[in-house]
């Protein structure tokens, strides 16, 4: 019985162990992180190349199906009240409030999360990290940082894609496949979203970006170096930044609603 | 800090363990400026481990290391950063920057820390790679370079802020009799020429012989003898004869601790 004890003690005094050490973590690279913008732009940009421009396709690819689902499903719906013409309208809040931001955020961990932590946590085993320290150079500078701030740079951006190339496949199903007034769609989308819709999403896109590129960050570092623990990471990454994102998501919109 | 004494490196009392594992137990050993230095000794007695320690990737748990007469243990990061600008050093498996290129990894160093101009980087560079042979290979990447060319690229980068003190962790494995050759005299000229102070951990006992001025043999988380190489070939002692003369039999066993060999496969299962 004593023993079942001290497990639960054990394990709530390391998780809050952890959690001090991630926050600590997290304010290390927010202190560096301005220099380095400044000093060192060809780093950042080579990482949001890496973490932005690398997922393009994927983006592209989802949102289209993901906006050209939502207009089949909202037509089907509204169909019932005879609000065909309002699909613009359910389409564009759903993907700029929500489904934007949430599966871009999914997305972003799948494609660049792990490969974040992979190549850190890679880094670490092969004693690349520990050869920065040697050369004098801090490798949470030099590595984390530019790929945290190229992460916090490329999702909003991403989500933004996200959401326009899903307007464009509710556009293609609606008014090609399901023969909405082209004008009734974007008319009534324009009428009914608001600036406040929009900034909902843009904020966030921008947690996620946070909360994303952190614990991919995170993950790599603290890396057991070996090649299971490489692969242990990267499970980790994907699986903790899905939770962290839908959980925030409910806890954002709770809040802004 | 600039404490010019004989004595560049100091360690006192050395007390470090991995969990329940004692690695040292009261280390005490010397390195003297301008020599090069070898640190012998059976596989896992620590010798990567010490290393880290002298550099300060891992803390002591108990006494110190002295360097130039500071205790490494007291200073802070820019303070150590400052200090580690002093060393070079070459790891195992060269640990070169897999995002780089060649040229660039050897640059880097230079790169994050001297505003010289592309030109000049380029000369230095060049010249330190053409010193261990692969000026040729400036532009290959270094996922393609065989273990033996990764670290004399390595090698070239610890060399290109023309060190002070100079560390090789096994810089004698995997490498063609060749680049051995080669490597084994640049490590000695270097040491020579520019006034280096060299550290060289192996348990190569021959390859160390033709290069060190001294020697200490670790085990069992202590010195178990010191002194220039034929010092220790001449030895009495069980233990060095053993380790100089790669015998099976000795006070260092072969074997991890394991129950006896007959009962574990003649005996019956104790189920």
């Amino acid at each position: 019985m004593r023993s079942i004890f001290r497990d639960i003690y054990n394990n709530i005094f390391e998780f809050v162990q952890t959690f001090g050490a991630f926050q600590l973590f997290f304010l290390r690279l927010v202190r560096h992180a301005p220099r380095m913008l400044v000093r060192r732009p060809g780093l950042i940009i080579k990482q949001v190349y890496n973490a932005g421009a690398l997922s393009l396709v994927i983006i592209m690819v989802c949102g289209f199906f993901v906006g050209g689902v939502l207009a089949l499903q909202g037509y089907a719906n509204l169909a019932r009240f005879n609000a065909e013409d309002s699909v613009g309208t359910v389409v564009a809040l759903a993907l700029i409030k929500e489904l934007g931001p949430v599966i871009t955020a999914l997305l972003f961990a799948g494609r660049a999360g792990t490969a974040l932590s992979s190549e850190i946590g890679l880094m670490k085993a092969t004693d690349q990290l520990s050869a920065m320290e040697m050369m004098a150079v801090n490798p949470v500078r030099r590595v984390l940082v530019p790929r945290f701030v190229g992460g916090v740079i490329s999702m909003p951006l991403l989500v933004a894609v996200f959401t326009c190339i899903g307007l464009f496949g509710a556009n293609v199903v609606a008014v090609y496949l399901l023969s909405v007034d082209v004008g009734a769609f974007w008319q009534q989308m324009q009428l009914s979203v608001d600036i406040k819709d929009i900034q909902e999403g843009v904020f966030k896109s921008i947690v996620f970006g946070i909360v994303a590129s952190l614990l991919a960050v995170w993950e790599g570092y603290n890396t057991i170096p070996t090649a299971e623990g490489v692969g242990r990471a990267t499970t980790r990454t994907v699986v903790i930044t899905a939770i962290a994102v839908l959980i925030l998501d409910f806890m954002i919109t709770a809040v802004m609603l | 800090m600039e404490a010019d004494s004989e004595n560049l490196i100091e360690i006192r009392d050395l007390m470090y363990s991995r969990g329940v594992r004692v690695i040292f137990k009261g280390l005490n050993l010397t390195i003297k400026r301008g020599e090069v230095t070898a640190l012998m000794g059976p596989s896992g007695t620590g010798k990567t481990t010490l290393l880290r320690l002298i550099t300060r990737q891992l803390i002591p748990q108990q006494g110190a290391i002295y360097v130039n007469g500071v205790d490494i243990a007291t200073l802070n990061q820019r303070r150590l950063y400052e200090l580690r600008r002093r060393f070079g050093m070459l790891f195992q498996n060269g640990a070169l920057l897999t995002d780089l290129t060649v040229f660039e990894n050897v640059a880097f160093p230079l790169r994050e820390h001297t505003k010289l101009s592309n030109r000049l980087i380029r000369h230095v560079v060049l010249t330190k790679l053409h010193a261990v042979g692969l000026r040729g290979a400036a532009d290959m990447s270094p996922t393609e370079l065989s273990g033996g060319m990764a670290r004399r690229v390595a090698l070239a980068r610890a060399m290109v802020m023309d060190p002070e003190i100079l560390i090789y962790d096994e810089p004698f494995v995997g490498l063609d009799p060749i680049s051995m050759g080669v490597i084994v005299r640049l490590v000695r000229r270097m040491n020579d020429a520019l006034g280096i102070t060299s550290i060289v951990v192996s348990h190569d006992v021959a390859e160390v012989s033709t290069v060190a001025d001294r020697s200490y043999l670790i085990s069992d988380g202590k010195v178990a003898a010191s002194g220039s190489p034929d010092e220790l070939h001449a030895a009495n002692s069980e233990l060095v004869r053993q380790f100089m003369h790669g015998m099976a039999d000795g006070p260092v066993a072969f074997h991890f601790d394991a129950p006896n060999y007959a009962e574990q496969l003649l005996g019956r299962d104790s189920e």
